[in-house]
C-alpha cells in the first residue's frame, strides 16, 4: 500500500469525514423503512463516492450535462443507496427524495436507472455491465480530444464476470488512461470471501496491463491524493481500494448476513447513535 | 445484401461524423471499405460480444451513432442482456446488423442459425425489429433506418433475390409492402422466406387461387393496419419465416389477427418447428425440411384453401376454414 505523507488540511479533513457522516446516515435512514438489503456494500463504498463527488468530479458540469465533464459509473448497481446518498450530499438529488426509495412510483430503485438530470450516468445492477460503457465512454473521449475522465467503480465479486476482462482487454488494447477501474475489494460476496472464489485480483489486472495501485478505501486522504496524482501512463488505472462491508457500524462490519438483512427499528438507532459518536 | 447495407452506412456516415461502426470479428470483404474510409470510426471489438454492446452503448451515451455488426446468434444472443440493458432500457441509438438470418449458415450447423433471434428482439420494449426481403428492399430502407434514433434491430440474409416487385411500389419503415394483391388472402413473408413465398404465390395463382403477396420487413411495429383496412374481404392469411414458429412474424400476425379481426379467417403461420436440427446441409435442404420450401408451401397452402371458393371470394365457406384451421402438419 502507498504511504501518503501528504496530509489533508484540517478544514477539508473535517469537511470529508462530515460528508460521510451525513451519506451514512442518509443510507440508515433509506434502508430502514425500504426494508432492503445491500447495506453493508453501500458502507464499503461511500468514502469513495464522498471523495470523488466533494473533492474531483465537477458538479456544475454534471448538473449541465458538459461534454467535457467527467463520469462516474456505478457498475456494482447494487451500491445504489450509497450512490443516492452521495447525488443528494452535492445537491443533484433533493434530500426529500431519498425517502422515496423503494416506494412506489419512485424512480430510486434498488439498483440505479439513467437519469442525467440526477447525474446517474448509467442504468446498472446486473454485474459486468458498467466497466464496458465505461470503456465506451472513456473511448468516444479519446477519439474526440476531449479531457473527460471515466471512474468506473466495479465490485471484487463482480470481477469473476468474463465481461469484465473482455472490457479490460479492451481499455489497454486502446491505452485508455482517461479510465480509471476503482475496485471495492471489500472481499465478501454473496455467499463467500471473494478470496476464496477468485484470488489474485491485482495480479491480474497488472497482467491484463493496467496500472494498478493499492490502497485503503476508506482513508479520505490516500484516496483524494490517489486519485490526484493518476500518472497518464498510457494504460487504463486500476484502484484496488480495500474495504470493509458495513464500515462504520460495528456490528454489521464485515459480517456476510448484512449483504442482505435491514434494520430493524432497534437497530436504526443503535446505528445512527455509533455513526454520530464516532 | 450486406454489401448493399455497408454502402448505404458509407454514406451516411460521410454526412455525419458521428457514425461508428464496430465488428465482431466477421465481415470479412464487407467492412473493409467503411474501415478505409473511417479509420478513427471502426473497430474490431475482437471475439468479444458482451463487451462489444456495453462499449457500443457507452459510446452512444457520449452522443455517437453506433452499428454494431456480426453473425445473428453472437449479435442477439451471447449479449441479449446488454442489448436489453445498455441499449434497450437507457433507450440509446444502437443498431444491431446481424448477418445469417435464419438458415443462410445452413451447413454451418445450428450454432450458426438464426431461429429465435426475432422471438428475443420483438420481445425487447422499443426495439425496432427490420428483416428485409431483398437487397431492393434494404436499398429502399436504409435511409429510413438511419434516420431511427432509437434502438434497432436488422436481420440480414443471403436472399436468391426471387422477387419482382411491381413498378412504382413505395418501400417505407414500419409498412407492409403489397406485392402480389388479392382480395382474399394473403401471404405475409419477411426476410429470407420471402423468395419461397413468392414462388409459392405464383404458383398457387397459376393453379387459379386468388392469392397475393406480401412483404413484411418491418416486424415489429407490426403493419396491423394493411390487413385491418382489408379486413372485410379477407379470409385467409399465411405467414412465412425462416424462424422458429415461436416468436416470430407468424405470432405477431396471430396475435394481431386474434385481437383485431371481427370474424374468423384461416390462418397458419409457416415457420421451423419447435426442434433443433441435428442433421447439416445447405439452406435450400434445411428450408425443405422444415416446410418451408415453395413447394411444400403450395401444398400445405391448398390443402387449406377451396379453390372455387377463392377464385370467387362470395363462395367461401366458412365451415370449411373451421375444420382446416387445426389441421396443420
Amino acid at each position: 500500500m502507498k504511504n501518503h505523507q501528504h496530509q489533508l488540511s484540517q478544514k477539508l479533513s473535517e469537511e470529508l469525514a462530515a460528508a460521510a457522516l451525513t451519506c451514512r446516515k442518509y443510507i440508515v435512514d433509506m434502508l430502514t423503512p425500504a426494508k432492503s438489503s445491500h447495506l453493508g456494500c453501500s458502507f464499503s463504498i461511500i468514502d469513495i463516492l464522498v471523495v470523488l463527488y466533494h473533492r474531483i468530479l465537477d458538479i456544475e458540469k454534471i448538473k449541465t450535462q458538459d461534454r467535457t465533464r467527467d463520469y462516474f459509473l456505478l457498475s456494482k448497481g447494487h451500491g445504489a443507496a450509497a450512490l443516492y446518498a452521495v447525488l443528494a450530499s452535492v445537491d443533484l438529488i433533493a434530500s426529500e427524495e431519498l425517502k422515496k426509495y423503494h416506494h412506489p412510483d419512485s424512480a430510486l430503485a434498488g439498483h440505479p436507472t439513467r437519469d442525467l438530470t440526477k447525474g446517474i450516468e448509467a442504468s446498472t445492477g446486473s454485474l459486468g455491465h458498467g466497466l464496458s460503457m465505461g470503456v465506451g465512454l472513456a473511448l468516444a473521449a479519446q477519439h474526440d480530444q476531449r479531457p473527460s475522465k471515466v471512474y468506473v467503480l466495479v465490485g471484487d465479486g463482480e470481477s469473476q464476470e468474463g465481461s469484465i476482462w473482455e472490457a479490460v482487454a479492451m481499455a489497454t488494447r486502446f491505452a485508455l488512461d482517461n479510465l480509471i477501474i476503482i475496485v471495492d475489494y471489500n472481499n465478501l460476496q454473496g455467499l463467500d470471501r471473494t478470496d476464496d472464489i477468485m484470488p489474485n485480483l491485482a495480479e491480474k489486472f497488472v497482467a491484463f496491463g493496467c496500472h494498478v495501485t493499492t490502497i485503503d478505501g476508506h482513508c479520505h486522504q490516500t484516496l483524494l491524493s490517489t486519485f490526484k496524482t493518476l500518472a497518464n501512463t498510457g494504460k487504463p488505472s486500476v484502484i484496488i481500494a480495500k474495504t470493509i462491508k458495513g464500515k462504520g457500524i460495528a456490528f454489521i462490519q464485515d459480517k456476510l448476513e448484512w449483504h442482505y438483512r435491514s434494520f430493524n427499528p432497534e437497530q436504526h438507532d443503535i446505528a445512527l447513535k455509533e455513526l454520530e459518536n464516532s | 445484401m450486406r454489401a448493399t447495407f455497408i454502402k448505404s452506412l458509407i454514406e451516411y456516415a460521410t454526412q455525419d461524423p458521428d457514425v461508428y461502426l464496430i465488428a465482431g470479428d466477421v465481415g470479412f470483404s464487407v467492412v473493409e471499405a467503411f474501415a478505409q474510409q473511417f479509420p478513427t470510426r471502426y473497430f474490431n471489438a475482437g471475439v468479444a460480444e458482451q463487451n462489444m454492446i456495453g462499449v457500443a452503448a457507452g459510446l452512444a451515451m457520449a452522443g455517437k451513432k453506433v452499428y454494431v455488426y456480426t453473425i445473428i446468434p453472437f449479435l442477439t444472443k451471447r449479449c441479449f442482456e446488454q442489448v436489453r440493458l445498455d441499449i434497450c432500457y437507457q433507450e440509446l441509438p444502437v443498431k444491431l446488423i446481424g448477418v445469417g438470418g435464419g438458415f443462410s449458415y445452413g451447413p454451418m450447423g445450428t450454432t450458426h442459425h438464426a431461429l429465435e433471434d426475432v422471438a428475443l428482439m420483438r420481445s425487447l420494449p422499443g426495439m425496432t425489429v427490420i428483416a428485409p426481403g431483398s437487397k431492393f428492399e434494404v436499398q429502399h430502407l436504409s435511409s429510413d433506418i438511419h434516420a431511427v434514433p432509437s434502438p434497432m434491430y436488422v436481420r440480414l440474409s443471403n436472399n436468391e433475390e426471387k422477387v419482382v416487385y411491381p413498378q412504382n411500389i413505395s418501400i417505407t419503415l414500419g409498412k407492409a409492402l403489397e406485392i402480389v394483391p388479392s382480395d382474399v388472402a394473403y401471404i405475409a413473408a419477411t426476410g429470407n422466406a420471402l423468395d419461397a413465398a413468392f414462388v409459392a404465390c405464383q404458383e398457387l395463382r397459376n393453379l387459379g387461387y386468388d392469392i397475393g403477396l406480401v412483404s413484411m420487413p418491418t416486424i415489429k411495429p407490426l403493419d396491423a393496419n394493411f390487413f385491418l383496412e382489408k379486413q372485410a374481404g379477407l379470409q385467409a392469411i399465411f405467414t412465412v419465416e425462416e424462424h422458429s414458429v415461436i416468436g416470430g412474424l407468424g405470432e405477431a400476425m396471430a396475435r394481431m389477427v386474434c385481437e383485431n379481426f371481427e370474424k374468423k379467417i384461416i390462418f397458419k403461420a409457416f415457420g421451423v418447428n419447435d426442434f433443433y436440427f441435428h442433421v447439416t446441409g445447405p439452406r435450400s435442404y434445411l428450408n425443405d425440411q422444415a416446410g418451408l420450401s415453395a413447394e411444400k408451401l403450395v401444398k400445405e397452402i391448398e390443402k387449406r384453401l377451396d379453390p372455387l371458393s377463392f377464385v370467387s371470394p362470395t363462395r367461401f365457406s366458412p365451415e370449411r376454414s373451421r375444420r382446416v384451421g387445426t389441421n396443420g402438419p
